[in-house]
């Protein structure tokens, strides 16, 4: 069977067998963490603790301060040491809540089982959801519970889980197919109620056999649960590619998954939803795939949030050859960080750190107009056009070739045999035009 | 140990693939017929060939250097233009004929428009053209192949104004392996196929550019000729179509971005030449085909925009 894909996208190197098959662990208890009160998308928590608080592990710590938002909680049991900016994920620096452990990793009395999904409404199942923290986790980091409450206006039929894991080597959310399954399911049984809808897609690249098998027969007893097998390419896990792939539906420009009637959730998020419900535990752990050629053991680590990387990678031998990079997510879409002062933050898939050798900037040469650029491009714009038309400043021209379409995939960058950083550009155009956007409305 | 992190916009990781290895592609691909004219050929061909590329990288280098620009000569883009021109030239033709022609095309066609990529038209056709508006008796006296060469005509003079082929005219299995007149490289149409097939497997073109070209190319000969086979046959494999159509209709510059727009670039190359051949004063028509579809690229380019993902116009 021809695997289900979308058109446009690249093959780069996977890189996934250094940590495919390697089970996950889980990592040594940190002494202290620092919790950002800002890992989603929308607005900043709100801190609720003093310092000087004794706190325990699944006790809140910081209140949403709206509706797009999400609270945190303590990931460890100890006592809360400052409130103050540390070095940010998302580049600058980000007010976070530093916790002493106190090594003992006392539960919250808070964190009691919430029941089964037959007992609970959806109404219940989405403020479950809110209250746990639960964001996006493959990297969006987008409140669940928002994707969760669509408009009234918007039908929502279809339900897809992502599952594709794209991005070159990542290994967590395959790691969760085979060690998870069953929670995923859960998880996905439960978002399911909560929005009403009937049928799902697990979407999985056809480089996770076993994932694919063991999602099979996870969800071998419900009907309206179909595994899809997508063809491996770069970005398959793109939501919008995802859902061509799986329902042959475009997402309209500038429009959202709901509006073709689809929510999209991550693997991850879904077997969050599964503990939170059985256990009460909200999101304060999760599984980081550790790679990249400059760390000594790489490793599948189940992490607490708020642990500084430095530790993380201490834990997989620490570093080897001289460090280039260290990227937070996937070598395509990922942040490089400055420091390795950063913590790990719940959307954090994996920590990538590439030798100086990888990480060298190339020499860019001129446009030979090849065309790789054009035909490679999951949105199907001209990247090589909207580029030029960035660095020169012309941002009309940029909005005429639909420089907001761009997903940022780097598929362009990628694929550049003059090694243009066309997506750079591109995003620059993107942020220029929404900004003039916003000032107009 | 972290001192020197690298912070930079994503991706972090990227192909292979460089400008350079895409021009070295090239040149392998036209070895097969550069061989080819050398054992036609002989020590002629070898004469024209090195000049042509020697005078194309030097002008390349020495124009740069003039201009205080950085030197490209590295990328190998002089080579391949070099090469092709050498290989669209008689190997009648004096040593000056490479030189001056190598020069129009680095400096005038392809520097002076702002180098790779910016050039509008294909450098060593234009070069082509021109010297052919300059100097037509040396640049259409052709020879047959041999050490003794002795002058000869083009396989589609024989048929110029014909629907069939003239008993004299050349065997099409002669064309075919390229023991005929005609331009150096130009006349072995399989070993140019293999050139294009290699290009084609590495991804360096399109298959569909060639294959629309050619196939147009043959459906006129099919309706000119009454369905004759051969006659079809006889103009696909003679004169500069293959060339043309592997190596100069693909040429990335000259050519729209878009696969829609180099169809549609192939098809109007198709077209024009074959109204040229059996139309038009002259026996060949791919060079100024491809220079007149060169010039529409802008315009073909400009309506077959793609449709962006997820519907049309963004301007909501």
């Amino acid at each position: 069977m021809k695997h289900l894909t979308f058109r446009g996208g690249i093959h780069p190197p996977y890189s996934k067998e250094l940590t495919a098959h390697l089970e996950t662990e889980k990592a040594n208890d940190p002494s202290s963490v620092a919790i950002p009160i800002s890992q989603h998308i929308g607005a900043p928590c709100n801190p609720i603790v003093k310092v000087g608080d004794r706190v325990l592990v699944g006790e809140k710590i910081g209140e949403a301060s709206g509706f797009v938002s999400s609270p945190i909680h303590a990931s460890v049991s100890g006592t809360v040491k400052a409130i103050k900016d540390v070095p940010s994920v998302m580049s600058g620096e980000v007010l976070s809540i530093i916790i002493e452990s106190d090594g003992k990793n006392e539960i919250h009395p808070s964190v009691i089982s919430n029941g089964e999904i037959e007992t609970l409404s959806s109404k219940e199942i989405i403020e479950i959801i809110k209250e746990a923290g639960i964001v996006g986790m493959g990297g969006a980091t987008f409140p669940t519970h928002v994707k969760l409450s669509p408009p009234p206006d918007k039908k929502i039929n279809t339900f897809i889980l992502n599952g594709a894991e794209c991005e070159p080597y990542l290994t967590d959310d395959h790691r969760l197919m085979l060690e998870e399954p069953d929670d995923i399911v859960y998880g996905l049984r439960a978002m399911m109620k909560a929005i009403n809808v009937e049928k799902a897609f697990i979407g999985i690249e056809d480089n996770k056999k076993d994932a694919i098998e063991a999602m099979i027969k996870a969800t071998a007893e419900y009907d309206n649960i179909k595994v899809v097998t997508c063809e491996t390419k770069y970005p398959q896990g793109s939501e919008k590619q995802l859902i061509y792939a799986c329902v042959k539906k475009e997402v309209p420009s500038g429009k959202l998954p709901m509006d073709v009637g689809v929510v999209v959730n991550n693997v991850g998020t879904a077997a969050q939803v599964a503990k939170t419900i059985k256990t009460g535990m909200p999101l304060i752990e999760r599984i980081t795939t550790i790679s990249g050629s400059a760390v000594k053991t790489p490793r599948n680590l189940l992490l607490k949030i708020g642990v500084p990387i430095k530790e993380v990678i201490e834990q997989c031998g620490g570093y080897i050859d001289d460090v280039g990079k260290i990227i937070m997510g996937g070598p395509m879409m990922g942040l490089a960080q400055h420091t390795d002062e950063v913590v790990i933050t719940k959307g954090s898939s994996g920590i990538v750190v590439l030798n100086t050798k990888e990480a060298k900037a190339q020499q860019e040469s001129q446009c030979i107009r090849c065309g790789t650029c054009v035909e490679q491009c999951p949105s199907f714009i001209e990247p090589l056009h909207i580029s030029l038309y960035s660095r020169y400043n012309a941002m009309d021209l940029a909005e005429e070739y639909s420089a907001v379409d761009c997903i940022e995939c780097g598929t362009c960058s990628f694929g550049c045999p003059a090694k243009i950083p066309l997506l750079q550009a591109i995003r620059v155009a993107k942020q220029h035009i929404i900004a003039k956007r916003r000032k107009q409305n | 140990m972290l001192e020197k992190l690298t912070v930079s916009s994503t991706p972090h990781i990227l192909s292979k693939n460089t400008t350079y290895k895409i021009m070295m592609h090239v040149v392998i691909a036209l070895l097969p017929a550069t061989l080819g004219a050398l054992y036609f050929f002989r020590l002629q061909a070898a004469m024209i060939i090195f000049l042509s590329i020697a005078t194309a990288v030097s002008a390349e280098w020495g124009i740069q250097k003039i201009r205080k620009q950085p030197t490209t000569i590295n990328d190998m883009s002089a080579v391949v233009t070099g090469l092709l021109l050498g290989l669209n030239l008689s190997a009648s033709v004096p040593w000056w004929i490479p030189v001056i022609g190598s020069a129009f095309a680095i400096i005038v066609v392809k520097q002076i428009f702002g180098g790779i990529g910016q050039n509008f038209m294909n450098p060593a056709l234009a070069a082509r053209i021109m010297l052919t508006i300059s100097w037509t008796g040396r640049m259409t006296s052709w020879v047959s192949p041999g050490v003794d060469a002795v002058s000869t005509a083009t396989p589609l003079s024989y048929v110029k104004g014909l629907n069939i082929i003239p008993e004299d005219a050349p065997r099409i299995l002669d064309m075919f392996l390229g023991n005929i007149g005609g331009s150096l490289g130009e006349t072995s149409a399989l070993l140019l196929i293999i050139g294009g097939l290699f290009l084609v497997f590495k991804g360096v073109i399109s298959y569909k550019i060639p294959l629309v070209f050619i196939s147009t190319v043959a459906g006129f000969a099919l309706l000119y000729g009454a369905f004759d086979l051969s006659f079809m046959l006889y103009h696909i494999f003679s004169g500069g179509l293959m060339i043309g159509a592997i190596f100069m209709a693909t040429d990335y510059s000259s050519t729209p971005i878009t696969m829609k727009g180099r169809i549609i670039f192939a098809l109007g190359c198709g077209v024009i030449t074959s109204l040229i051949r059996l139309y038009g004063a002259f026996p060949e028509g791919v060079g100024f085909s491809i220079l007149l579809m060169n010039l529409s690229a802008p315009l073909i380019e400009k309506y077959t925009r793609p449709r962006v993902f997820g519907g049309g116009k963004q301007n909501a």
